[in-house]
């Protein structure tokens, strides 16, 4: 009895840490779960009876698809919009020295730090004002600023890590400047762009509060699981959720495996 | 840092002729053409509708007749003593939620930096991965877990949970959902991983010898969390906690999903001004009340956990 006792007190940090994931994770499991129920009513609240179809027929739901597809092309266009200008202006950054650099950080910082809600609503006062139509071009417009600042933070993170006479290496070598970035700098930052691209997709993908605001009449997916809470939500969500959370569990762990291997590589 | 070397020292006799000067010229300007499309997307589609919507909060009219800018103040007066208490719900929920975040995701934070050995990779994906799964999905499976009767709702109730929790005023009776304590649950739950991950960075940049020399002087586990592990994490801690209060003080999603009328916070005020009864003044005032109370929050927090430099 004593040594259990003083077992769980050696260990109590991770027995707690260990409940905080379980807490993190209950969710995920029981989305799973009840992707294999078949409710009676319109609510999948409550569990009836195990059954296969939603994962037999995962776009059998009107519309849900359709926003699904919609969601992935917003995401992949925010990505790309937002990786590159957040790149650009992370490298700016932390390479030159110039006037106006601290109103610059707080510019980008500033997106960050204010609640969603606050910038929802101004920026559909600005599209209200100049008469813009809402949908597609306008969630574009507000993923791409919001996923910005987060882009520009990982990628500055990654450069200012990075060896300045790396490049100055390579120019000593004959390189020019075009080449020295293609060939040196930008396969090191390569892992904090990406991060930064990664980041940006999943917060595009899954933005509901500035979407809601700016999207008029268009349906994302996240808008639609919100509309489907009030309708009556179909199994089928739960297999995209069951989808989503193996997808990216699988991704992150390949991209560190193969991160892994290229840093056992060039040792 | 290369192209400024490479400029031409200043105190060289400036040439008449362009071709010395315009690699010099175009070496400044670079910082500012890699930051021009990034800023310029900022400045239009986040710093000016923020303008715009000061604007628009002093504005009068209504949607037939059009708006007008005419220095109503009154509208922040108005929109102050009518919506008091769905403001002060938003300090006091995304304030539990900030402490509840703290005390749950410190130790797995700590189990992540130094015990998890070979573990720690993928204990960091499964803080991650739930990111990548639509998070209104996830709510809405706390609808499910916390449903009446269903073993959550049992097992605190056999414990004796919810009548403490009762007479605290946060659940009613035998039930959890519709209740506050629910909305707390959801804005915890949603807003762990934003102070696990700072958490877990600054309590890696901590160097395990220092563990070492504070035993070596007899200090007690417990005395070399508090002296030693806790002071060294606290940037992780301030920005933590700010990664969860801002958010959480915003939120709408959760006292929606998960609460009832008596739980809805200024978020959700605000959507229903904007969206619903489209009185843009009073919406636009709202949220630049919600704001202006953040950032003051913020700069006194700051200011009191002396660390300036976060930023």
């Amino acid at each position: 009895m004593a040594a259990l006792f003083r077992w769980l007190r050696r260990n109590v940090v991770v027995i707690a840490g260990l409940l905080t994931l379980a807490y993190l994770l209950l969710p995920n499991v029981v989305v799973t779960v009840f992707s294999f129920n078949k409710p009676k009513g319109r609510f999948n609240y409550s569990w009836q009876e195990f059954s296969l179809d939603a994962w037999k027929d995962p776009c059998g739901v009107a519309d849900m698809c359709g926003s699904l597809s919609l969601s992935l092309q917003i995401a992949t266009w925010a990505t790309i919009g937002a990786t590159v200008l957040g790149t650009m202006i992370a490298f700016a950054l932390v390479r030159y020295r110039f006037r106006a650099r601290g109103a610059i950080n707080s510019l980008i910082f500033l997106p960050m730090a204010m609640p969603e809600v606050v910038m929802a609503a101004s920026l559909l006062t600005l599209f209200l004002n100049m008469g813009a139509q809402l949908g597609f071009w306008t969630v574009l417009i507000a993923h791409i600023m919001f996923c910005l600042s987060f882009v520009v933070t990982a990628v500055k993170a990654r450069v200012m890590s990075m060896d300045p006479r790396l490049e100055q290496a390579a120019q000593d070598l004959y390189a020019g400047p075009v080449q020295t970035f293609l060939r040196v700098t930008l396969p090191i930052a390569a892992p904090g762009i990406a991060a930064g691209a990664l980041l940006a997709f999943a917060l595009s993908f899954d933005d509901f509060i500035i979407t809601n605001f700016n999207a008029g009449s268009t349906v994302t997916f996240p808008m639609f699981v919100w509309g489907s809470a009030q309708r009556g939500t179909p199994v089928q969500i739960n297999v995209i959720g069951t989808a989503m959370f193996l997808v990216a569990v699988l991704l992150v762990l390949s991209g560190m495996l193969i991160g892994k291997r290229r840093n056992k590589q060039s040792r | 840092m290369t192209t400024v070397t490479d400029a031409p020292p200043p105190t060289a006799p400036a040439p008449e002729e362009p071709p010395a000067r315009k690699p010099r010229k175009r070496g400044r300007l670079v910082p500012y053409w890699l930051l021009l499309p990034g800023i310029l997307w900022l400045i239009v589609f986040f710093a000016l509708p923020l303008v715009y919507q000061a604007s628009t909060s002093v504005q009068t009219g209504s949607l037939e007749e059009g708006f007008k800018v005419t220095w109503h103040f009154a509208t922040y007066w108005d929109a102050l003593t009518d919506y008091w208490p769905q403001f002060l719900r938003s300090v006091l929920y995304a304030g539990a939620a900030t402490v509840l975040c703290l005390l749950l995701g410190y130790p797995l934070a700590y189990l992540i930096a130094f015990r998890a050995g070979r573990w720690r990779n993928v204990i960091l994906v499964l803080v991650i991965a739930p990111f990548f799964t639509s998070f209104l999905i996830r709510t809405l499976a706390w609808k499910t877990i916390l449903a009446d009767g269903g073993p959550v709702v049992g097992a605190l109730n056999s414990l004796h949970v919810l009548d403490v929790t009762s007479w605290l005023g946060v659940t009613a009776g035998d039930r959890v959902l519709a209740t506050p304590l629910a909305v707390i649950c959801g804005l915890t739950y949603n807003f762990l991983p934003f102070m696990i991950l700072p958490l877990y960075t600054s309590l890696e940049r901590i160097d395990g010898r220092l563990h070492e020399a504070a035993g070596d002087l007899y200090a007690k586990p417990s005395t070399t969390f508090r002296k030693v592990t806790f002071p060294l994490s606290m940037p992780g801690v301030v920005s933590g906690t700010l990664l969860t209060f801002i958010p959480a003080a915003g939120d709408y999603v959760n006292a929606d999903l998960l609460g009832s009328t008596d739980t809805r916070m200024v978020g959700n005020v605000i959507q229903t001004q904007f969206l619903r009864i489209l009185d843009y003044p009073t919406a636009a005032a709202l949220s630049f009340i919600l704001m202006a109370a953040i950032l003051f929050m913020v700069t006194f927090y700051i200011r009191k956990s002396g660390t300036e430099d976060l930023v």
